[in-house]
């Protein structure tokens, strides 16, 4: 039972940036862009998430509300990142794919560079403990409470409430409805008064929220606050970007997938704690592949039946029919 | 001559517009007045300009110059919104339809009813039921588009009109893809709206419908307003030379000819449908001979597709024999079957006619570009690519922007289609197979195909031809073999039989047993 308690205590703080981050690349694609860039975006909220806590570290406030401060501070650096997707997709009509790709190229270099600048470091370390023993009353409901408000990180309840939104957003409001008719039919959507313009840079915009604060939420959960230049966020965009269509543009899904991949990550890093894998004497870096063989694994079986939108990645053109 | 009827009372008024896209005037000072609860055709050949005026009406462009007004007051229309606010609807002729999403969410997209950005399903799933059964348009509001027929999508552009309370219904050629029946459904909707005060606005280029529904009719041709007559006082004849510019002949003229032999021999055919993994093709067994047309005609899905995708080796067949001049080609390549003489005018000509980003030159020389006369040792001679174009083009009249060079996606469907026929009859062949060769092709090139199969025919060729088209079917055909569920049901000559009896067994409602074809094609 203890096993259990702490796959699930570590399983949640890994699992919500990918879930954040798939999310965001839901609303992208389902707007009608590709979005590549995720892992670049990601590492630009993660730098400047982590750069705003290297700065107001020392003046004694609250982790929690360093945490929420550096949240917002993450987002609008997504969204500033996610603008020159939209640009070029948008109003460039480029190609979403190379752009995306340029993207994620150039956010880990001009890291290293201006971290070696003025750190003379390879990127941002923190001092701040954002870890939670346990959160009152909550945390002394039996078994559910330590399982889910004991050794945890707020990220974790952001992110649920983060995915209650989204969901509500997606299928219950007018926006979604037209967003998702944008990445679909974009010229039926036209032919209803729908700017699809306006939509996609919506969906990118959101995507530049929610992929900035997945890439500041890692940090927190997964490297203790710290960003770094070489590792920058493991390839977690790229795996959200797997989570997302394991999870069928589907919001619902998107929360199993993602819970599915962390928990394979978690598995790998705890080997010494399950006597039964430890004592197969398997050497622990191939249990650190799963996730990424399970990644390919699960979309060479899922690719062929999925459902992609089906006017995403085509730049919306009013005059073409 | 010019006959423009005028007698006030006008919802809408187009005044002297003109578009232009590049390199062409697509409306040149057009007026166009609709009245109030009138129907109005638009008539037109495929790019006389008919679809632009309706997407200036409905703000989808800006003309250059003109201006329209609605009830004598000028009015913007810089997009859809304006439209709709001004109780303008359209249906498209591609249908702007979301698939993954329900009729009900198809039809509020872009004025759902909300609250603080909720949509409130219930309040608009009352309104679009209520219009539904007031003006008979059947739906199931939560099935999903892409689980609808077509002419269920049909009836939810309908509904989307309607939904937004519009006043001038804009149908843009909405019978092309209806069944005869779906066709009298909806020709009886439009008069109902007509009847309750609703204008409607019709593009079409069937002259048929035109003379059942419509007050009165205006007739563009290469982007020209021709003139707008009063259909009670004009004649099929008079619209189609008006629209054509020249006298169109309705009835193809056709010599008599004695079949010679058997060129095309199918037996026991058997096919497999992908999709469902029934039977499709039911122990089909026909022979075409040299020297006739022989059409299969049926209701669209009855097996027609897979009869000749086994022919033309698109499909392998489960069992069955098929012979093409006295060989067994039932497993053939398609290649081979393409030198053995087959000629192959497909059903979707942007599927497998055409390669749609290639330029026309090379379009025309597809199915002969590894013949000596056009490469060596790999490497095609372009030069004599294009002078094989150059004379293909002259010969049979295709038309388009750059001439050899022009990328084919560009070009109008009727010069596609044009493009194909040179290509399949300037091949040695001894059977051309055509499949719904007028399926969205203008007045005047149909005509032209006509012209075309029948001197295929003439020419001593033997001539399959698949079509939906009842009068083609009839006019066109020496034989009519009727499919019905996967089998041949009948076997029927034009000139004995009538449209009632041909529809009687194209519905499944008649059958004659028949005659078992003993062994193959020899004579």
């Amino acid at each position: 039972m203890e096993i259990v308690y702490y796959l699930i205590q570590n399983t949640l703080p890994v699992a919500i940036p990918l879930l954040l981050v798939a999310l965001g690349g839901m609303f992208s694609e389902t707007s009608g862009v590709v979005n590549i860039a995720l892992e670049g975006i990601m590492l630009f909220g993660a730098y400047f998430g982590a750069l705003f806590v290297y700065f107001v570290q020392d003046l004694g406030l609250n982790p929690q509300t360093i945490l929420l401060l550096a949240m917002l501070v993450a987002a609008v650096a997504g969204v500033i990142y996610s603008l020159l997707l939209s640009f070029a997709a948008v109003n460039m009509k480029a190609n979403q794919v190379i752009t995306g790709t340029s993207l994620n190229m150039l956010i880990p270099a001009v890291i290293l560079l201006f971290s070696k600048m003025y750190f003379n470091s390879d990127g941002v370390t923190t001092a701040v403990n954002f870890y939670i023993q346990k959160i009152p009353v909550l945390g002394d409901i039996p078994v559910i409470g330590r399982m889910f408000f004991q050794k945890t990180y707020l990220t974790v309840m952001i992110g649920i409430l983060f995915l209650i939104i989204s969901t509500v957003v997606f299928y219950k409001t007018k926006f979604g409805l037209r967003l998702r008719a944008c990445g679909e039919h974009p010229h039926a959507a036209d032919s209803v008064g729908i700017n699809v313009y306006k939509m996609r840079y919506a969906g990118v915009t959101i995507s530049g929220i929610l992929g900035g604060i997945g890439g500041f939420f890692y940090s927190v959960g997964v490297m203790d606050g710290n960003v770094n230049g070489h590792t920058g966020v493991a390839g977690f965009g790229f795996l959200a970007l797997a989570v997302m269509i394991f999870g069928q543009w589907r919001p619902g899904k998107i929360f199993l997938a993602s819970l599915f991949f962390a928990f394979l990550r978690t598995l790998a890093y705890s080997i010494s704690l399950i006597p039964f894998l430890y004592n197969l004497g398997i050497n622990q870096t191939y249990y650190k592949m799963l996730p990424y063989v399970a990644t390919m694994v699960v979309l060479a079986f899922t690719s062929k039946k999925s459902r992609a939108p089906k006017a995403e990645g085509i730049p919306y053109d009013k005059s073409s029919r | 001559m010019v006959k423009v009827v005028d007698m006030g009372d006008y919802i809408i008024e187009m005044l002297n517009i003109t578009k232009k896209f590049p390199g062409v005037v697509a409306n040149d000072n057009i007026t166009l007045k609709l009245k109030r609860g009138e129907i109005h055709a638009l008539l037109g050949e495929n790019g006389a300009g008919k679809s632009t005026l309706m997407s200036v009406l409905f703000g989808l462009y800006q003309p250059d110059s003109g201006e329209i007004r609605k009830n004598g007051q000028v009015v913007k229309i810089n997009n859809p919104n304006d439209a709709n606010a001004l109780g303008i609807g359209m249906v498209h002729q591609h249908f702007k339809l979301v698939e993954i999403f329900t009729v009900l969410e198809n039809i509020i997209l872009g004025v759902e009813p909300s609250k603080m950005g909720f949509i409130q399903k219930n309040e608009a799933r009352k309104k679009v039921m209520e219009l539904s059964e007031k003006y008979g348009l059947r739906v199931d509001p939560d099935a999903y588009i892409e689980d609808i027929t077509v002419g269920m999508q049909q009836r939810v552009e309908i509904l989307k009109m309607l939904y937004r309370d519009n006043e001038i219904l804009i149908f843009d050629e909405p019978t092309a893809v209806l069944t005869p029946q779906e066709i009298r459904e909806l020709l009886q909707i439009m008069k109902g709206f007509a009847r309750e005060g609703k204008s409607i606005l019709f593009i079409t280029h069937k002259l048929n419908e035109i003379m059942e529904v419509a007050d009165r009719c205006t007739v563009l041709r290469k982007g020209k307003l021709i003139g707008t007559v009063n259909v009670k006082d004009t004649t099929k004849e008079e619209l189609s030379r008006m629209m054509v510019g020249r006298d169109i002949s309705f009835s193809v003229n056709k010599k008599e000819k004695k079949p010679g032999k058997v060129v095309l021999s199918v037996r026991n055919l058997n096919v497999v449908s992908k999709i469902h993994g029934k039977n499709v093709v039911k122990n089909v067994s026909f022979d075409v001979r040299a020297g006739e047309i022989v059409c299969i005609a049926g209701i669209d899905g009855n097996g027609q597709t897979e009869i000749v995708n086994a022919i033309t080796g698109l499909e392998k067949p489960t069992s069955g024999k098929i012979m093409l001049n006295g060989h067994d080609i039932t497993r053939a390549s398609i290649r081979e079957r393409s030198i053995r003489g087959m000629s192959h005018i497909p059903e979707d000509r942007h599927k497998h006619g055409l390669v749609l980003d290639y330029k026309l030159e090379e379009n025309l020389v597809l199915q002969r570009y590894w013949q000596p006369e056009f490469q060596n040792r790999g490497f095609i001679k372009f030069d004599s690519v294009r002078k094989y174009a150059e004379k293909l083009i002259e010969k049979f009249d295709i038309r388009s922007g750059q001439g050899p060079v022009t990328i084919v996606r560009s070009m109008s469907g009727g010069n596609q289609q044009k493009a194909i026929i040179a290509r399949e009859i300037d091949k040695d062949h001894d059977l051309l197979i055509a499949v719904q060769p007028t399926r969205g092709l203008d007045i005047g090139a149909i005509e032209y195909v006509h012209k075309q199969l029948v001197e295929r025919r003439d020419a001593g060729k033997a001539v399959l031809l698949v079509s939906l088209e009842l009068d083609e079917v009839m006019d066109i055909s020496d034989r009519i073999l009727v499919i019905y569920g996967g089998e041949i049901v009948g076997e029927l000559n034009p000139k004995t039989t009538t449209m009632e009896e041909l529809g009687l067994y194209m519905s499944g409602a008649k059958r004659d047993v028949v005659k078992e074809i003993n062994d193959a094609g020899e004579e």
